[in-house]
């Protein structure tokens, strides 16, 4: 996993949830190209269209709250998201981000940070910058978890574990 | 009829529910509320989704499954199938069991995941239970620890059989008080989702206690335990007592473990509530939380009724419907859809001669599955349209179209207004 993120941002609001993120009606869709022309398509249509790679998500609390559909998290890595920092996370979205290695961010900053600013998330030191010099700290994930991101996710974590690949060097 | 059960009792230890099972699944001794343990879960499930955690699991390279009996797979979302893609999906499954030899499977026939594990003896007591569904909660009807994982971790678990998880802290929900006629569990779940938000409980275990939840049946128990998800809940736990006994007689032989929470655990809240007054709650739309008193809602037109679900799909969600139903007739202006929990819960149906009741009211039968819930096929709502259902969730987009509505009740409520055509002003 990348130590310093720095992307252009897109604010969203509270409870964000996983029907807005990822409606129902594409979870037959397997392949996570195809369900990132998807990903937050519910909160408004033309959102898929505007997405970019790199663009991180700011939100507010209790993102990704609903549905176990790991298809919420596919979808915006997929997509590209280089990371989320939100208010807060609801239990699954936040395991199912962790297990497909998609960095998140805790941090109440929706409120400041508008559309199309650039932000700066450095995981090695904890802190959220932005480009006029506001600075604010982060909690780091448990070791064990991040350790899981800094795998690229579970299941690389697993393969090594269960001797099916080459570990890495790091 | 207590007298097989192994009561673990640790004197001046004092442990939650959540600390005590998650302790016992992870080979420790003891956990506390926030630490990250590898436990090894009792049973899995997976429904439709499995077809996503075969995908992983063939990533991950395991040749086998780390034990077939532990694996349970109902097919309930999408079925029958009602798509190519989802045919294709299905196929894959009902291959992989095969070579496998994963016995609990259960195909199209047999309804709502939720309800087959907990009508198959599949849950027991003090187990520790994870599902690639989120209202895996349900099955703290039964006093076990469960909740919803994703499809990646689910593959993770069936390639090594642990999962890592954090040990929630517990909050203790008290419910006092006779509920009056017409209002049932639902409009409690609802009501407790209206006090709690739906962050209120938020990577927490909630434990249900009082007079109110101890005279509940477990079908009533089922349905608070499934919407404890709606407040953000790990777990949903209603602790063993004589009517979890009762339940499960005949449906499991073996012996189980009961955990109890000691007298002195801390919980990180404690609310308190007198329900004798409560009055028919709702749900209004885009969120779950979004309640009100039924007469707040009164006169809304809705296009469409969905009774039943995960959530209220069971007999005496029927029988309370068909009540309602009996010898009227649904609004000419409204499609009433019915959907059995279970084949099970079917065929008790049609022998009470409850699906004659609604056959006759004018509402459609659907086979017991998820389909109306979330959109995915059989109920679907154009923009502009209302539902009320019996479901879990109104979120915008849930049943359809983004511009449409879903308003949530109990099936009493449901059933009132499919006649009238309008959510109610009070249950009949």
């Amino acid at each position: 996993m990348e130590k310093i993120i720095t992307g252009k941002v897109w604010v969203l609001g509270d409870d964000i949830d996983t029907d807005v993120i990822y409606p129902g009606k594409y979870l037959p869709i397997l392949d996570p190209v195809e369900m990132a022309e998807h990903a937050l398509e519910g909160y408004s249509a033309d959102f898929p269209a505007k997405l970019r790679r790199g663009d991180v998500i700011v939100a507010g609390m209790n993102f990704g709250s609903g549905s176990s559909r790991e298809q919420a998290a596919t979808c915006l890595k997929s997509a590209g998201v280089a990371a989320i920092v939100a208010g807060s996370f609801a239990r699954i979205f936040f395991r199912n981000a962790v297990n497909q290695g998609l960095p998140l961010v805790q941090a109440k900053v929706a409120d400041r940070f508008n559309d199309g600013d650039e932000i700066v998330i450095n995981f090695e030191e904890g802190r959220i910058g932005d480009t006029v010099g506001n600075r604010y700290p982060f909690p780091r994930l448990p070791e064990s978890v991040q350790a899981i991101l800094d795998e690229g996710g579970l299941i690389p974590a697993v393969r090594r574990k269960l001797g099916l690949t080459q570990p890495s060097k790091d | 009829m207590f007298d097989h059960l192994h009561t673990i009792k640790i004197e001046n230890m004092p442990f939650t529910i959540a600390e005590k099972i998650l302790a016992a699944k992870s080979g420790l001794k003891e956990v506390h509320a926030g630490e990250l343990v590898t436990a090894r879960p009792d049973k899995v499930m997976s429904h439709d989704n499995a077809g996503l955690v075969i995908r992983h699991f063939r990533t991950i390279g395991a040749a086998r499954v780390f034990d077939p009996k532990r694996i349970i797979i109902p097919l309930d979302h999408r079925a029958p199938a009602e798509s190519e893609r989802t045919a294709t999906a299905h196929k894959s499954i009902r291959e992989f069991v095969a070579e496998q030899n994963i016995e609990n499977f259960y195909d199209i026939r047999e309804g709502i995941c939720h309800q087959v594990m907990v009508e198959n003896g599949h849950v027991r007591p003090g187990e520790l239970i994870l599902g690639t569904d989120s209202h895996t909660t349900s099955y703290g009807c039964l006093a076990a620890a469960s909740t919803g994982i994703g499809a990646t971790e689910m593959a993770a678990v069936w390639a090594t059989g642990e999962l890592w998880l954090r040990v929630p802290e517990t909050i203790r929900i008290e419910v006092n008080g006779v509920l009056r006629p017409n209002v049932t569990p639902k409009d409690l779940a609802l009501f407790l989702l209206g006090e709690l938000t739906a962050r209120g409980a938020d990577y927490k275990s909630v434990e249900y206690y009082g007079a109110t939840i101890d005279s509940m049946p477990v079908s009533g128990r089922f349905t608070l335990c499934n919407m404890s998800m709606e407040m953000g809940a790990k777990f949903g736990i209603v602790p063993y007592d004589r009517e979890t006994a009762r339940y499960l007689e005949g449906r499991i032989d073996d012996e189980y473990t009961v955990f109890s929470t000691d007298p002195h655990a801390e919980y990180t809240a404690r609310r308190v509530f007198d329900v004798s007054d409560l009055t028919p709650q709702i749900a209004k739309p885009h969120r779950v939380d979004n309640v009100v008193p039924l007469a707040e809602a009164a006169g809304i037109k809705v296009d469409q009724v969905v009774i039943g679900s995960c959530t209220n799909g069971r007999i005496d969600d029927l029988r309370a419907a068909a009540g309602i139903l009996r010898d009227r007739k649904v609004s000419t202006k409204v499609r009433l859809l019915i959907v059995p929990g279970s084949r099970s819960i079917y065929l008790q149906a049609i022998r009470e001669g409850l699906m004659e009741t609604f056959i006759e009211a004018g509402a459609v039968i659907l086979n017991p599955g998820c389909g109306p819930c979330l959109g995915a096929h059989q109920g679907i709502l154009a923009p502009g349209e209302r539902c009320l259902a019996t479901t879990n969730r109104n979120f915008k987009g849930r049943m359809g179209s983004t511009e449409a509505e879903v308003y949530l009740s109990s099936p009493v409520v449901a059933a009132e207004a499919a006649i009238i055509g309008e959510i109610p002003e009070l249950a009949s």
